[in-house]
């Protein structure tokens, strides 16, 4: 029996559960974040089991319902009990989350227990502890390459550099590492004047717009790693579209989202990140600005893994008031009249093949482009359905994934290539990587075309 | 600013989808938002009318004849069985089910092995139907445990129903693990994936037609769980019906549900080309009005307050089971505009001790007038531009009637429909 009081005489018709009934905290309180009543929430439908991608090609993992609610009961019930192994498998790709009818918060579990084994059961001399620690911490890696971005580009995909990277590191060499842009959008920015410039540029686009030219539309710009460093063109994108809706655009200080260290269990990792980053955006919520990403694994970082893993000093607020890009147009502007009446020439003027990134789905944007751009003129876009592109960030890139990877891509290779468009779409970058790396598709980002459509 | 739309529809389950697929197709701007995905997937898949009648006589042959006699604050009475009939029109109109051909109920095998009275069923079920007096032989996969064949076989033949049943238990080629999932079995059988059998690979397709053709002794009919497939479920029925020799079908099971799923993805399609909006994934938790007009209602994002607004809403959330209904120890309320919710004082009074027995909580739920608008406490309507459908609402007991499927059809039907008609 628990030290609860046990009520006697239990009468379930006339129950005695009076004033003298005191219930009892059994369970000891803790700093950690209480997942009881997420556990005590499932009712085992399992119908988080029927979303996740991993479950779906592989019996070997046992699913979103064991790594979370199950697993947590079994550690409440024995001191011993070891994280199973199986964490690792879990992509993190967050959909089960959107399934639960009960709103048990799956992911922040599996990351908790994920970020559990890798601290205590994870040998810190092991080859993938090093492995996953370096590709998570991608950023790092990105900032070193983009200061010799050719040479980087040109030697992180030479034969022979990659066959020793998979022999002793397990990193695949299947894949292509993206080529790194020879001037970052940080570099760029600064080089066109910074926010002062942006100011400009937003009163100019005030006073044609016919609104008060000290409108207090102010964002601040979460790029991320990859449109830093890599598809520098979504960044300058983002930048032109809400300069042309009159918004003063800042860079703050950032570094990594986080997302990847999530996916391995390095917790400590991204908390190091997460403070700087939840550092100055609430200081920039504070004097009224929101913060914008224009990667949705960013956006679902900073509203949703940071304040269900983290506390940080103003977390919440950062959470509440971070949006992502072409999100935040639909609720502020009239984008979508914007659209129906612009017509695309030039390069975008295509058919695009798009797909919806897991973790656009969580935040209710997986059909957000396809319904924006659907009445746009000069360009088409279809939807090549709902499976996981497989990658799940860093997870394709491990040699051990990466068939997984493939077969859980495979249903979406097939849908592009029987999509009308040759042209990819994606918002999320690995996700980008999958679908060219399947198909051979160039990708490109909505916010570009977005751009195209509406920026003259 | 806010995300705008003619008609917005809360709720992504049969009556929210059916809503939002009406007003779409009368020519409205539709936009669907869902706390999670669709309830669909713990569906059967199966689409009752009416099974039972209001005092658990049956089952019912006619049920348009039947619901006439339910009592007068029914939903299917505010809506009338002409209603019930045009709306039934609309879903066979973008689904593929069987049943259609007449007014009557089929009767169809269910996985506790009942037979079960129902208007509609999926075409991968209706070899089953329990009216055919062709043999049956049931397939049970050894690790899934949700379906017992030969206990199922064994519940059938109890049940008298007109022709021999045996059921056999197999394990399914390549030795998944005990605890693979449905979409697991799916997917193999979508992409005919290699399977191992005795170390040599074969197509899942191929492979479980042969294990089954070990136990097969010439019945006319193969029942399978409902694993059939999930993308291609059509062409798996097929291979295995040339493999075996026989004709196959599922046999509808408990949440997670493929066919549940595959009525999900027809029903999203659907509204899809009908040209409207939809979202998954963050509750719709507040709203604003101005007297008795709803201006716009809020999204929680993590913390984070999307507004939406449209000319016209549709209540769509769910019963107590999909929490369109709530309560607490001292009340019962609908959560998101608080919606009179009729029920006993004392919460005692809001079950019964038996089991089985006539619980006051099934029926609990808004009382609306006769185009669906949700009423207060004083019968007045509260506000004019919303309107109420499917187990949000409140006067009938779908578990007990199997009425579920059709009352959200119908009441769906009548709320897009209004709405459309009333929106600007």
């Amino acid at each position: 029996m628990s030290d609860a009081q046990s009520p006697t005489d239990f009468e379930p018709v006339e129950p005695n559960t009076g004033e003298d009934f005191e219930p009892v905290d059994v369970f000891p309180s803790s700093d950690d974040f209480d997942l009881r009543p997420g556990a005590d929430s499932c009712f085992k439908c399992s119908v988080c089991d029927t979303n996740c991608p991993v479950a779906e090609v592989d019996d070997d993992f046992p699913g979103p319902k064991f790594q979370g609610p199950e697993q947590w009961r079994l550690k409440q019930s024995d001191d011993d009990y070891e994280i199973d192994d199986s964490v690792m498998s879990c992509s993190n790709c967050m959909r089960c989350d959107n399934a639960c009818p009960s709103g048990v918060p799956l992911s922040q579990m599996h990351n908790t227990a994920r970020g559990e084994y890798v601290s205590e059961q994870m040998s810190k001399t092991d080859l993938e502890y090093w492995r996953n620690r370096i590709l998570s911490n991608y950023r790092l890696s990105a900032s070193i390459a983009s200061k010799v971005p050719r040479l980087a580009s040109w030697s992180m995909n030479f034969g022979p550099a990659r066959w020793l990277m998979e022999k002793t590191m397990g990193v695949t060499k299947e894949r292509d590492f993206p080529e790194f842009a020879t001037q970052t959008f940080r570099e760029w920015w600064a080089e066109r004047g910074g926010a002062d410039a942006s100011r400009r540029n937003a009163r100019e686009a005030r006073e044609r717009m016919g609104i008060d030219k000290d409108a207090e539309k102010k964002v601040a710009y979460f790029h991320g790693c990859y449109s830093n460093y890599n598809t520098v063109d979504v960044a300058k994108a983002m930048v032109h579209i809400y300069e042309h809706y009159g918004y003063e655009v800042v860079a703050p200080e950032q570094k990594c989202s986080g997302t990847p260290m999530f996916a391995n269990g390095m917790l400590k990792d991204a908390r190091r990140h997460a403070e700087v980053n939840v550092s100055s955006m609430s200081d920039l919520v504070d004097q009224g600005y929101d913060a914008i990403a224009s990667c949705t694994s960013c956006s679902m970082a900073l509203r949703q893994e940071y304040p269900e893993l983290f506390d940080i000093d103003g977390i919440e607020k950062v959470s509440s008031n971070t949006f992502e890009a072409v999100e935040y147009l639909r609720i502020h502007e009239d984008v979508k009249e914007d659209v129906q009446e612009a017509n695309v020439t030039g390069e975008l003027a295509d058919e695009f093949a798009y797909h919806a990134p897991c973790h656009a789905r969580n935040q209710g944007l997986e059909r957000q482009s396809v319904e924006l751009f659907r009445d746009l003129d000069g360009a088409g876009i279809e939807d090549v359905g709902e499976s996981c592109s497989g990658i799940s960030g860093t997870y394709g890139w491990k040699e051990e994934k990466y068939e997984k990877s493939m077969d859980i891509g495979e249903e979406m290779f097939d849908h592009m290539e029987h999509a009308e468009g040759e042209v990819g779409m994606t918002e999320c970058p690995t996700c980008a990587m999958q679908m060219e790396h399947g198909t051979g598709y160039e990708i490109r980002h909505p916010l570009e075309l977005l751009e195209a459509a509406i920026v003259e | 600013m806010a995300i705008e739309s003619d008609v917005l529809v809360i709720g992504g389950g049969l009556a929210g989808l059916t809503s939002a697929l009406t007003a779409a197709r009368e020519g409205a701007e539709v936009r669907l938002v869902s706390y999670k995905q669709s309830s669909l997937r713990h569906a059967s898949g199966l689409v009752d009318i009416l099974g039972y009648t209001h005092d658990g006589d049956g089952p019912v042959t006619d049920p348009y004849a039947a619901i006439g006699d339910l009592p007068e604050l029914h939903p299917y009475q505010t809506v009338g069985a002409e209603t019930v009939r045009e709306a039934m029109g609309l879903f066979d109109d973008v689904t593929d089910y069987h049943g259609d051909h007449t007014e009557t109920n089929a009767l169809l095998p269910t996985h506790g092995g009942t037979v079960k009275p129902t208007a509609r069923y999926p075409k991968g079920a209706a070899a089953g139907i329990a009216s055919d007096d062709r043999d049956v032989l049931l397939v049970g996969i050894e690790a899934m445990t949700d379906f017992d064949a030969p206990h199922v076989a064994a519940h059938l033949d109890a049940a008298g129903v007109p022709f021999d049943v045996r059921g056999e238990t197999i394990r399914f080629p390549g030795d998944l693990n005990a605890d693979a999932k449905v979409t697991r079995y799916a997917k193999l059988l979508d992409t005919n994936g290699d399977v191992a059998v005795r170390g040599r690979k074969k197509g899942a397709r191929d492979a479980l037609a042969e294990r089954v053709n070990t136990v097969h002794e010439g019945e006319a009919r193969v029942g399978f769980p409902a694993i059939l497939g999930d993308d291609h479920t059509d062409a798996v029925r097929a291979a295995l019906e040339g493999k075996i020799g026989a004709e196959v079908f599922e046999v509808p099971m408990g949440p997670p549900s493929l066919p549940g799923l595959r009525l999900e993805d027809a029903l999203f399609e659907a509204l899809d080309e009908a040209g409207a909006s939809f979202e998954t994934g963050n509750p719709v938790v507040d709203y604003d009005a101005d007297g008795d007009t709803i201006e716009q209602v809020y999204i929680e994002k993590n913390g984070a307050k999307i507004p939406n607004s449209a000319d016209q809403y549709v209540l769509a959330t769910g019963g107590l089971v999909g929490k369109g209904v709530e309560s607490n120890r001292d009340a019962v309320y609908e959560p998101i505009f608080d919606c009179h919710i009729e029920h006993g004082a004392d919460r005692y009074d809001w079950f019964d001790t038996d089991v089985f027995g006539d619980h006051p909580f099934a029926g609990f739920g808004v009382e609306t007038d006769e185009t669906l608008r949700p009423l207060t406490s004083s019968d007045a309507v509260q506000f004019d531009n919303l309107r109420a459908a499917g187990s949000v609402l409140g006067g009938y007991d779908f578990a007990a009637e199997k009425s579920g499927s059709g009352v959200s059809i119908a009441t769906g039907y009548v709320a897009g429909e209004n709405a459309a008609a009333e929106a600007r």
